[in-house]
This record gives structure tokens, C-alpha cells and sequence, in this order.
């Protein structure tokens, strides 16, 4: 077998934006979907009003300094969404980057950090989970992307539809918000624990857990550390 | 019966060296120990640099880092002992021949670590297996685990094999295998192997003062 | 250990394997405690005689809950941790949190700040992928001969590391504005003298490395897939770039000051397990003439925001992610805050964990040896992949 030139190693694709200085107007070919450029995202929301106008996707604010507004999805028609973004050829979100899964039992803080637009419908009176996903494309160099799908509650009909089917990185992400959050992703093709063993029963990171009581060594604790050690205390028993 | 220190060195300058058996035996082990190819988080890889030229576990003897726990007499565990894994560390310890030793290099294995609010994070692997040496540091220095490899070779130098203090592995009643926690619903079972790990209860002061 | 995996079924492997029945597989479980897995990682192979008919990987065995405890603990507090994320590249998870923080929070970084930044992610650059080199060469039975070569350089490093952050490895050195102390005197120069002295190292480990027959014969061909099933499958950084796709963050969406500098993206061919070796040597170069020009470039000035809040910092409410090309791929952070000076949500985008999703289309239909060099290849540390 001949070795290969170490030369040909050293390849550039055509498109290649290695080497060029930025442009005039400053950023180096990419794209952010940020609010100093609401046209890009405001243009996109039409544009799925256009086309999936059942799937009733409304824009979410997010009030920090990274204003990276976020497109509420609902649950039943995100599959259908995420494969217009993707398969749309002038769309091609084709990368999805994260997946993140957010615990909300107070419904209207989840509305101060993605403030609904003015009339719109409130937050829902329970509780519920929260899958945040980070769509990019990395051929038109745009994103993130961000869309929330929210499920009806957080008991038994925390469901929100898996989406493997398009993007295969969606397959570890999901598992371990099932496996931390409890959302049952329906679809998925091998939901089950992934980061806790298999007969672990709770969902750690629920803002609602409690962990087990292994305090009773704490030599020099403090504050919340110091309260659960003096329970263990004899001396207080 | 000892022997005289004056006439061993007298009879050491004539070329014959008098020890006993136990001396003889423990300088052995202590100066070949074979490590378990065993580390867990980020203290391995300083446990890594301890082995490289650049601080040298071979010259303790120490270099031969096996990967099959049959073939080893010695378990660094380096890194956070998580609940997932504490059954697989047990099941390794008991799969080592006796003599064996534990050192608990940095402070996740001494005591959860900087991990210890964690879930799914075990307060130290002292609660499951017993530990003869341990590292304080996050992660110790290469040259802080060569000090604890040092110590745990004096420690050895000093066991006794007969008589009543005599060390784990020389006393045919001494249990050489620990049970293996299981996979509760929210916890292991049991949480801590009370035979082995019984820490001092911690009697806190009344408001206002130090512990 | 094999008495669990029963329930394991066949995943439907590509059309030239028969199927068997289970009973006539063997099933193997590589790990937890395995030389070749990088960590407390296990990966249950079912095989039909050596060729991998399946594969599950299971993780959790270093789940440290940093995402609950950053829940519990405030911004600053959780810097350390992300030192223990992936725990070969301290530094460059420092950046990418600070970066996140910043976003979220709208913090300006000075320019001084910003070229150490730099300076410090590319030198971790260097000591990951001269890490890797030792680690994948290990795992092909190479037995820590190449792993002694590469720790020699990597230790220069860390020695620099400790003379400016105190610590070798765990440096928890950026702040949010910043960097948590300046250039200690003639500091730089000890760079500038290990950036001309690398070359060297570099072109010894290639010599030995590039015509090697059996680094040729075990990675030449193995684990390749088409460039469209990467991006589909998350991957990301050099595994990516392997395959041919263009896509480093620090020229696709520059963070920090990367724009100003002149470097190259290496790209393979077909990314098989040989790219994915040669790319890192080739990213390597780069990383050196990063630096140089870093180094030339290095202005005077504050190395922290004046600004900058330490204590009582609460972030607006809002949220951020922010993405980072570190060695191992793009890591990023998701904060989510509601004004207090907790994190309500911490998430990390763990780029180890990420590339594993494909690990099994990888491994299909080779055999059990090649799996432990796909996965050296693929680079991952168990601090990240499990958090």
C-alpha cells in the first residue's frame, strides 16, 4: 500500500471561505437570525405561515441581549415543520446542533423568557416540559434557528413527537431528556435511559426532585449542604 | 527475634545482609506493584503523565499497568465515582487477587469531590471498598500520586504477615471480596457498606458557632 | 455482564450480513473498564465470529450532574466544572462558556483579553490533538510508545499553562469579560520559543506515523460515511472536516477575533480513519500559525472587562446559545436565565457525545478491532460525553 503524498492532504473544497479577508460589511459569510436583522426571521415565520398555515408557529421574543428569538412550534405538527425547514431547498436547515430539554412548573416564567407577542394566547395554567431544538444550515451559513415545542403537562401527557426521522442527531438528545425530564418522545426508535441505570425510576433534572440522602458524613458544610447534614445530626435526634 | 541493629550493619559491611521474611516479602511487593489500567475521569490523565517520561512511575515499579484486574495488585481510582459505576469498581475489586490495595487519587474518589451535590455521584469509594491511601487534589499533581505510591510502599514495608495484627491478605478469616451494590429505584442498595464505612458522627454546634 | 444483554436486538445491518439468531451471536460488552475506550465507556458488540453484526454503546458511568449543579450554583461558579468537561481541553471550555455568559449577558471583552484567548485555545488545540495522537496509536497496540512522544510535548504546554493560571490542567482562567489575570513577564516569549520549536515535533511524529504499514492497514478504508449522513447525524470538527465538509466554526460563524487571522481549514478526502489522523496533524499547523500571528498581534490593555461584575452578577432575563469550535467539535452552551444569579436551564451541546450517534453505521459489518480504532478516532472524553 503507498503511502499518500502529504501534499494531497492539504485540500480546500471550492466553496471554501478560508483565506479571505471579511467583507466590507464585516461578518465573515454567516448569518445570525437576530433581531437587528428581524427581516431574515420575520421573513422565514411567513414563510411558514405560507406553506403550513395549520401548524400555527408564532414567534416568540427573547428579551436578553443575544436576542435569539425562538419560533414556538405545536407538537403535532413540529415533525412536519422541521421537514419543510429541512427538505426546502432555498430553507436547507439541515444541521440540527442541540437539542435541550427545559422543566417549567411555574407556566408564566417560561413567558418572561420567550415573551409571546402582544394578544397572544398565555401560557398554559400547568406546568410543562420544554424541548428546545437549534436548527443550522450549513450550506447557506444561517442560524441558530431556535424552535420550542412545549407538551400539554408534566405527567403522563408529557409527549412530544421524535424527530429522528430527520435528523439522526436528534437520537442521543432525546433519549437523555426522557431519561432526565420524563417527555416520552413518540417515534424514537430506542427510547430508553441513557445517562441514569435502567431501573432509575425519577427524573433528576425536574426542578421538583429530590435526591437521595446520603449526608450523613459533612465535615465542614454550609448553607443548603449544612441543612441537610444536620438532619443526620445525633445530637438533634 | 530481632536481630541486633549494630551487628546487622557489621555484617552488612562484610557483604552478608541478615532480614527477616517479612521484610523480604513486603520489599517485593511494595517494589513491584502492577497497577490496574483503571482510571474514571480526569485524574486519569494525570495518572497518565505520572507514568511518562516526564515524571516516571517506573522508577517505583509501577509501570506495568495491566488491563485485566487478575493480573493486578493495585486499583488507582482516579476520578468521580458515579452510582452507574460503583458496582463495576466493587466487581473489579473483588475480581483482584489478594494482596491488594486501593489508592483514592483525587477528591471525587475520596469524597464525591467537587461532584458531591451530584445525584448520581458516590460520596467517595471508601463507602464501598477499603482504601489504604488517599490523594487529596482536583486532580493531584503527578508528583502528589508518586507521594501517595510512596506512602502505600511504606505502608507495605510495615504489614505484618503473622501474629494478631497481622495484615487483610495473610489472615485466612480476612474477606478479600465486598458485596456489589444494586441498582435501586432512586439510589443504590445499599447506599454505603456499614462494615467497612463507618465515619464519625459529626455533633454540629448550636447557631452561631463553628462546627 | 453478558447476561443483560439479551434484550439487544439486531438492528438491521447492511444487506450482505445474514441474519442470525441471537443465540448464534456473540455478544461482547467492551468496557466499562477497557484500555481502549477512553474512559468508563461501554459499548455492547454483537458479533458474528469478529465481524459487528451490532453495536449499542451505554453511557452514564461518568454522569457528574454538572447541569443540576450548575442549576444550584451561580455563573461564576460553575467556570471550574467546565474545566472537568472535557478534561484534556480546560481552556477551550472556559472560552465557550465565558462566550455563552457574554452573549446572554452582553459583555464586552477587551482586545488584550481577546488575543489570550486565542493564544490559550489554540495552545489547547495543540495538547488535545498531540494527546489524541498518543491515545490512537495506543489503542492500535502501539502500547505507549507514541502516547510518550506525544506527552513529552504536551507537558511544555502545561508547563506554561501553570506558570499563567496556576494549574496544569484545570485552569478555570476566563472570566465573563476576560480572563482572570494578565501575561505573567516574558510569558510570551516562552510561547513564541514552543511555537518555533513544534514544527519540529510535528514533522518527527509524521515521519513515523504517515508510511506506517499498520496505522496504513488497520485505518485506511474504516469507518467512512457519506458527508450528507454526517451533518445529518450532528457531527461536528474534525471527523466532519475529514469527510470533506468545510464547516469550522471559526471561519462559518467567527467568535472572538478569529476573523483577523490567516489560516487554512484542512479537509480530507473520504474520512475514513486515516483522514481523520492526518487532519489533526494538518489542524495543528494551522494552530501554530495562529499563534504566531496571535503572538505578533498581542497589544497592550486590560485583560478583564473594568467592568466586569464578579460578585452579584445576574445576567438579564433571557437566553443564549453559544457555539465554539473546540478540538473535539462544536461545543456549545445553552443558558437559560430568569434574572437571578442562577442559571435557570445550564446546558452544555456536548460535541463527544454528539459524534457517538453515528458510531454503530460505522462500525457495521467490520470487525471488533476496527471498532476500538473508530472510536479513538472519533476522539471523545467521557467528562463530555456524560456530563
Amino acid at each position: 500500500m503507498t503511502a499518500p503524498d502529504r501534499n494531497s492532504m492539504d485540500r480546500e473544497s471550492p466553496d471554501s471561505h478560508a483565506g479571505e479577508l471579511p467583507s466590507q460589511s464585516g461578518e465573515a459569510g454567516f448569518t445570525a437570525l437576530q433581531s437587528e436583522s428581524p427581516d431574515s426571521l420575520a421573513s422565514l415565520l411567513a414563510r411558514l405561515h405560507d406553506a403550513l398555515p395549520q401548524a400555527g408557529v408564532t414567534l416568540r421574543t427573547n428579551p436578553g441581549p443575544a436576542a435569539q428569538h425562538s419560533l414556538l412550534v405545536e407538537p403535532t405538527h413540529l415533525t412536519e415543520v422541521c421537514r419543510f425547514l429541512r427538505d426546502t431547498p432555498d430553507m436547507a436547515f439541515d444541521f440540527l446542533s442541540n437539542v435541550t430539554g427545559v422543566d417549567w412548573p411555574d407556566p408564566a416564567k417560561a413567558d418572561t423568557v420567550a415573551v409571546p407577542a402582544e394578544g397572544e394566547a398565555n401560557a398554559s395554567a400547568s406546568g410543562f416540559l420544554e424541548v428546545i431544538y437549534h436548527l443550522y444550515s450549513t450550506t447557506r451559513r444561517v442560524g441558530p434557528l431556535v424552535l420550542r415545542a412545549r407538551t400539554a403537562d408534566r405527567g403522563d401527557n408529557a409527549k412530544i413527537p421524535s424527530l429522528v426521522a430527520i435528523y439522526r442527531s436528534a437520537e442521543f438528545q432525546e433519549r437523555e431528556i426522557f431519561d432526565l425530564f420524563g417527555v416520552e418522545f413518540t417515534g424514537h426508535p430506542d427510547l430508553r435511559r441513557i445517562l441514569m441505570w435502567d431501573e432509575f425510576t425519577d427524573h433528576p433534572m425536574r426542578k421538583d426532585y429530590v435526591a437521595p440522602d446520603d449526608y450523613e458524613y459533612e465535615p465542614t458544610p454550609h448553607d443548603a449542604v449544612l441543612e441537610k447534614a444536620k438532619r443526620h445530626d445525633p445530637s438533634q435526634q | 527475634m530481632a536481630i541486633d541493629p549494630k551487628l546487622a550493619e557489621d555484617l552488612k559491611s562484610q557483604g552478608v545482609h541478615v532480614t527477616s521474611f517479612e521484610q523480604l516479602i513486603n520489599w517485593g511487593r511494595s517494589s513491584s506493584l502492577w497497577p490496574l489500567q483503571f482510571g474514571l475521569a480526569c485524574c486519569a490523565i494525570e495518572m497518565i503523565a505520572a507514568t511518562m517520561a516526564k515524571y516516571d512511575m517506573a522508577r517505583f515499579g509501577a509501570e506495568v499497568f495491566r488491563p485485566s484486574p487478575r493480573q493486578a495488585d493495585l486499583m488507582i481510582v482516579a476520578g468521580t465515582v458515579t452510582k452507574k459505576m460503583a458496582p463495576q469498581v466493587v466487581r473489579l475489586y473483588n475480581q483482584m487477587a489478594e494482596p491488594k490495595y486501593v489508592i483514592a487519587m483525587g477528591a471525587c474518589a475520596i469524597s464525591g469531590g467537587p461532584f458531591k451535590d451530584g445525584y448520581n455521584v458516590l460520596k467517595g469509594i471508601d463507602r464501598f471498598i477499603p482504601v489504604d491511601v488517599a490523594i487529596p487534589g482536583c486532580p493531584p499533581r503527578p508528583e502528589a500520586l508518586l507521594d501517595g505510591l510512596i506512602t502505600l510502599r511504606s505502608i507495605i514495608a510495615k504489614e505484618k504477615l503473622m501474629g494478631k495484627h497481622r495484615a487483610r491478605h495473610a489472615d485466612p478469616q480476612g474477606t478479600a471480596a465486598f458485596p456489589v451494590p444494586e441498582f435501586g429505584e432512586h439510589d443504590l442498595i445499599p447506599a454505603a457498606n456499614r462494615e467497612i464505612w463507618n465515619p464519625p458522627a459529626v455533633v454540629r454546634q448550636a447557631e452561631g458557632g463553628e462546627t | 455482564m453478558i447476561s443483560d444483554l439479551s434484550r439487544f436486538s439486531l438492528s438491521s445491518s447492511s444487506s450482505a450480513a445474514p441474519v442470525l439468531d441471537d443465540d448464534q451471536l456473540l455478544h461482547v460488552s467492551l468496557g466499562p473498564q477497557h484500555p481502549s475506550t477512553h474512559g468508563v465507556f461501554r459499548v455492547n458488540v454483537a458479533l458474528d465470529g469478529e465481524t459487528v453484526v451490532s453495536l449499542k454503546p451505554v453511557f452514564g458511568y461518568l454522569h457528574r450532574n454538572h447541569e443540576k449543579i450548575a442549576e444550584n450554583a451561580t455563573y461564576l461558579s460553575s467556570m471550574p466544572y467546565t474545566d472537568r468537561l472535557d478534561y484534556i481541553c480546560p481552556l477551550s471550555n472556559n472560552w465557550a462558556y465565558a462566550n455563552a455568559v457574554e452573549k446572554l449577558a452582553g459583555i464586552e471583552v477587551p482586545e488584550r483579553a481577546q488575543y489570550m484567548r486565542v493564544i490559550l485555545a489554540e495552545l489547547t488545540r495543540l495538547i488535545n490533538h498531540t494527546a489524541f495522537a498518543g491515545f490512537i496509536l495506543g489503542d492500535m497496540g502501539a502500547w505507549g510508545s507514541a502516547l510518550m512522544y506525544a506527552f513529552r510535548e504536551r507537558e511544555l504546554i502545561l508547563d506554561l499553562f501553570e506558570d499563567l493560571t496556576g494549574a496544569r490542567m484545570m485552569a478555570n482562567f476566563m472570566r465573563f469579560g476576560g480572563c482572570r489575570n494578565d501575561l505573567p513577564a516574558g510569558w510570551a516569549n516562552k510561547v513564541s520559543e514552543l511555537v518555533n520549536g513544534y514544527g519540529a515535533f510535528l514533522d518527527e511524529m509524521e515521519d513515523l506515523l504517515i508510511g506506517n504499514e499498520i496505522l496504513l492497514a488497520r485505518t485506511r478504508d474504516i469507518g467512512a460515511l457519506p458527508k450528507d449522513v454526517l451533518i445529518n447525524g450532528g457531527i461536528t470538527g474534525p471527523m466532519l472536516r475529514a469527510a470533506g465538509v468545510n464547516y469550522d466554526i471559526r471561519k462559518v460563524e467567527p467568535y472572538g477575533i478569529y476573523q483577523r487571522f490567516d489560516f487554512r481549514i484542512p479537509l480530507g478526502g473520504t474520512g475514513d480513519c486515516y483522514d481523520r489522523i492526518m487532519i489533526r496533524f494538518l489542524e495543528m499547523r494551522e494552530s501554530l500559525k495562529i499563534l504566531r500571528q496571535a503572538l505578533d498581534q498581542l497589544p497592550e490593555g486590560p485583560f478583564v472587562h473594568p467592568k466586569a461584575k464578579i460578585r452579584n452578577f445576574k445576567p438579564p432575563v433571557g437566553e443564549a446559545y453559544a457555539r465554539v469550535e473546540g478540538p473535539k467539535g462544536e461545543l456549545g452552551f445553552h443558558l437559560l436565565s430568569d434574572g437571578s444569579a442562577n442559571p435557570y436551564r445550564y446546558r452544555v451541546r456536548p460535541p463527544s457525545f454528539i459524534n457517538l450517534t453515528l458510531l454503530e453505521d460505522m462500525c457495521l459489518g467490520l470487525d471488533l478491532a476496527d471498532v476500538v480504532v473508530i472510536l479513538g478516532s472519533i476522539d471523545i472524553v467521557l467528562g463530555e460525553v456524560d456530563r
